[in-house]
């Protein structure tokens, strides 16, 4: 008894009623005419694609820059890695490769000045973060339509010039990674398991991160900026450190995401990735500058999860189409949600 | 009004907070126009004391005191200030209570304004009548001149120096027409010393005018100057009265910081071995610009192996030293450690020229309360020394070494004995004492040369004293540290430290031999001592 009270304890009621939920979800979905192998493999795959998103907002918290609503920024320095490699008509794995490292590329340099503008405005990140994201994508609105791509594949077929809003890499890189050493496990679900190893080798990254002596003074700055002062740690330069971090992951994130939908997301695509990522971090149990890789996980599962199961579920058992609507309503409800949690373990202190 | 007996008689008043005894038995009279001079050190009781007097919530809230006041010969019991002030009580706070957009004439008349009738009043009452502005002006600057200062009535409160404002919130309490009795809470500690002068010349003058006052100052040479009666608090207890005219400064010195001139003579130190007096810190003309604790002009010698002490009291300035030469604030002058001239202003080079703070404030500085102890204890011996780290791909990746960040975790926990589960326990669930007990751990493993200390016993029980001290003791004698401690238990001091310089105002007042008499370090506090 002692050992369930203590497990509950440390796991939280919020994620065990999630989990529930999830759980009874499954269980209905035989009833709603509802494929389980389906949901079960529509709900992997979307745990793969938005995984290195959601990962992408543990360094910030730790560093103390708060949720990373600058989401936006890093998606966009992928945007660019894969125009770009696509335009050099890179394919396959060495094209996702070198997409990753111009990502790379393009993410610090964002990320370096995102990580300046934060140290300025220290105790309102997430407001600013919110609108660097917000208009970092309106910019770049502009710089598509702009920037001079050949390849005939991405730009619009009538003025020949201009990026369009949606571009396949089918023929590129699609699937490369889900397919690497897949197997099927049923007729309509294929384990992707290239993705997942993937997921879980950058997971595996940023633990090890975090156990370094850089990882270490960055925890620090999060959780005591004084205290890290005092201990000789440059704390606007770790924070600019991570930063630069988040906005990497961010820009690997798409990439990885992409590989899997199928399709490069340009113009307002990145526009609200930022949300389900810091919906999916609370979920998982991580607090405003305290966030863990199990955070990470476990929370990407249960958001993504439910994101998956509750429209599919309900518009079978309504026999309505209202998928968008209840993915709005279950998204957003899920970030309030959390963020009155937050607030209210801050009160605690 | 009755014209015989004193006007305000404080008979046997106790008070406890939650056990504790902050007031024992005080008892005391003041006659109409007699001024009153209340002494003690910081946490006396001198401000529960007035709290009690002014009927303010933290006493009732916290079940009230025992003991009865007679004000007028009536017994009284103000269960708020505003009544207080109704029956002709008059309190100047240390803090100042003014609105910094307002003149000095609608601060001292806030809210007693002559007023005028218009017709809103019909509708709304008497809160829209118009002001009196040139009623206002009058009895302004008769308040104002009530205490002969020059005060510009019309000037805003927040472009004026603190010496004004002080005098504006005098003349408020003066302003009112049954002022019988005046409380001032340190009032000359933000003046200068002229406007010092005039304002204790203006005390003598309301005094002569028939008002009592109680004044609470450190500075003992204004209450010899002024007041007729002194009242000498120390831990709760009143253990000195007298008539100022028949009493010393040395006798109310000796009474303030309390206990008798004789030392114990257990002192380890006695006769410290100071055959080679190399000196390890010099500092001259340091400034520090730390809140509440600022530093002026201070210049001393540490000598290598000596325990230091920095003693005076609260907001004179002490916690400004080390926290301004380790670099936690603004600070300038010329700072040499072991000979070489320290760049101020920056932790990390303190802590590379291997000096090492335990600061005085645990919780914002001192720890990280998310995190475990082992994380707490070798983090900056981590980042500054690159110590508890394993190298790998030749130096490119330092990974935490978790086995001897264990290993040195335990052995301070046993050394200290720290109370907790483990060595991964966070260290906001631990006690007060435990919690300073990592910090000393933190600097120790650090293994410094120069150890700065700052109330390194503030907030923590007995036990947990004793040993902070004698860690403290046992560190220097062992392993030969330099240890400079700040500490506002003067006597605590004296048990540890071979030489003691006193701050005030800033400066430093003096620096005594740690056996010196109490008498000696007591007049260096009050700002009478001669300096050294």
């Amino acid at each position: 008894m002692k050992h369930i009270q203590n497990f509950i304890i440390d796991f939280g009621w919020a994620r065990i009623i999630i989990g529930l939920f999830l759980l009874s979800l499954f269980i209905l979905a035989p009833v709603a005419d509802v494929r389980i192998d389906t949901s079960i493999s529509d709900t992997v795959a979307r745990f793969g694609m938005a995984c290195v998103l959601v990962l992408a907002m543990v360094p910030m918290i730790q560093s103390g820059c708060g949720l990373n609503f600058g989401l936006p920024l890093g998606i966009i320095a992928g945007l660019l890695g894969a125009t770009c490699t696509m335009e050099l008509e890179l394919k396959g794995l060495i094209g996702l490769s070198f997409a990753m490292l111009i990502t790379t590329v393009f993410g610090t340099i964002f990320g370096f000045f995102y990580g300046k503008l934060l140290n300025k405005v220290k105790g309102s990140e997430m407001m600013i973060a919110t609108y660097v994201g917000f208009s970092s994508v309106a910019f770049m609105c502009m710089m598509w339509l702009l920037l001079p791509f050949k390849n005939p594949k991405m730009i619009w077929g009538y003025g020949g010039s201009g990026l369009r809003t949606t571009i396949t890499v089918e023929g590129y890189w699609l699937h490369v990674l889900n397919n690497f050493l897949s197997f099927r496990v049923s007729e309509s679900f294929v384990f992707p398991t290239g993705m997942i190893l993937f997921v879980l080798f950058m997971c595996l990254l940023i633990w090890g991160f975090f156990h370094t002596k850089l990882g270490s003074a960055l925890t620090a700055v999060g959780s005591n900026p004084d205290f890290a002062k005092a201990s000789g740690v440059d704390i606007d330069k770790m924070r600019v450190i991570s930063v630069i971090l988040s906005t990497v992951l961010g820009g690997i994130g798409i990439l990885v995401y992409q590989q899997s939908f199928g399709f490069i997301q340009l113009y307002m695509g990145p526009f609200y990735m930022a949300f389900p990522a810091v919906a999916a971090i609370l979920i998982g149990g991580a607090s405003i500058n305290k966030a863990t890789i199990t955070n990470v996980i476990v929370g990407t599962f249960l958001f993504q999860g439910i994101l998956t199961m509750t429209p599919s579920v309900m518009n079978s058992l309504i026999h309505t189409d209202m998928s968008e609507v209840i993915r709005i309503i279950v998204s957003n409800g899920m970030i309030i949600y959390a963020m009155t949690r937050v607030n209210k373990a801050r009160q605690k202190k | 009004m009755t014209t015989s007996g004193p006007l305000l008689q404080v008979e046997g008043v106790s008070k406890d907070f939650f056990g504790t005894n902050v007031l024992s038995d005080i008892n005391f009279n003041l006659e109409k126009g007699e001024i009153l001079g209340l002494v003690g050190e910081n946490g006396a009781g001198k401000s529960t004391l007035m709290n009690i007097l002014f009927g303010m919530k933290v006493i009732s809230s916290t079940g009230g005191y025992s003991g009865q006041i007679l004000f007028e010969g009536k017994q009284t019991s103000f269960k708020n200030p505003l009544e207080a002030l109704n029956s002709g009580i008059g309190m100047v706070h240390q803090e100042f209570s003014l609105i910094p957009g307002l003149t000095a004439t609608e601060n001292i008349l806030l809210n007693s304004e002559p007023t005028r009738y218009n017709f809103l009043t019909e509708l709304f009452g008497p809160r829209l009548s118009t002001l009196d502005r040139y009623e206002m002006q009058i009895r302004a600057i008769a308040a104002i001149n009530k205490l002969g200062f020059r005060l510009d009535q019309d000037m805003l409160v927040s472009q004026m120096p603190v010496g004004h404002k002080q005098f504006t919130e005098i003349s408020r309490e003066l302003d009112r027409k049954n002022i019988k009795l005046l409380v001032l809470d340190e009032p000359t500690a933000v003046l200068t010393e002229s406007e010092a002068q005039i304002l204790l010349k203006s005390l003598k003058t309301l005094a002569s005018d028939g008002i009592g006052i109680i004044i609470i100052s450190h500075r003992l040479s204004e209450i010899m100057d002024i007041t007729d009666k002194v009242v000498v608090l120390c831990d709760g207890k009143i253990i000195h009265t007298s008539k100022t005219s028949d009493t010393t400064v040395d006798k109310i010195a000796e009474c303030m910081v309390g206990r008798s001139g004789v030392l114990e003579s257990s002192k380890a130190h006695a006769q410290k071995e100071q055959a080679q007096k190399e000196i390890i810190l010099k500092v001259e003309n340091l400034w520090v610009d730390m809140p509440g604790e600022h530093i002026e002009d201070v210049s001393f010698d540490v000598i290598r192996g000596e325990i230091f002490g920095i003693g005076g009291l609260a907001g004179q300035g002490k916690l400004g030293i080390p926290n301004g030469i380790m670099g936690y604030f603004e600070s300038g002058g010329n700072v040499y450690f072991s000979g070489k001239k320290c760049n101020l202003g920056n932790p990390r080079e303190a802590l590379d020229q291997e000096m090492a703070f335990v600061s005085e404030d645990r919780k914002g500085v001192g720890l990280l309360l998310d995190e475990p102890i082992d994380w707490n204890i070798v983090f900056t011996a981590m980042q500054t020394k690159d110590q508890f780290l394993k190298s790998y791909l030749w130096g490119l990746i330092k990974w935490r070494d978790s086995k001897a960040m264990s290993k040195v975790s335990k052995q301070y926990i046993n050394e200290l004995e720290i109370k907790c589960l483990n060595e991964w326990q966070h260290v906001r669930q631990l006690s007060g004492g435990n919690q300073q007990k990592i910090c000393l751990a933190k600097a120790f493993v650090l293994d410094p040369k120069l150890l700065f200390v700052s109330e390194p016993t503030r907030g923590i029980d007995v036990g947990a004293k004793s040993i902070v001290l004698d860690t403290l003791r046992k560190i220097n004698k062992q392993k030969g540290t330099t240890i400079i401690m700040v500490s506002s238990e003067l006597e605590e001091m004296r048990g540890i430290c071979d030489r003691i310089a006193i701050v005030d105002k800033g400066k430093i007042a003096g620096i005594l031999p740690a056996d010196s008499s109490s008498i000696s370090f007591g007049k260096l506090m009050a700002g009478v001592g001669e300096t050294l």
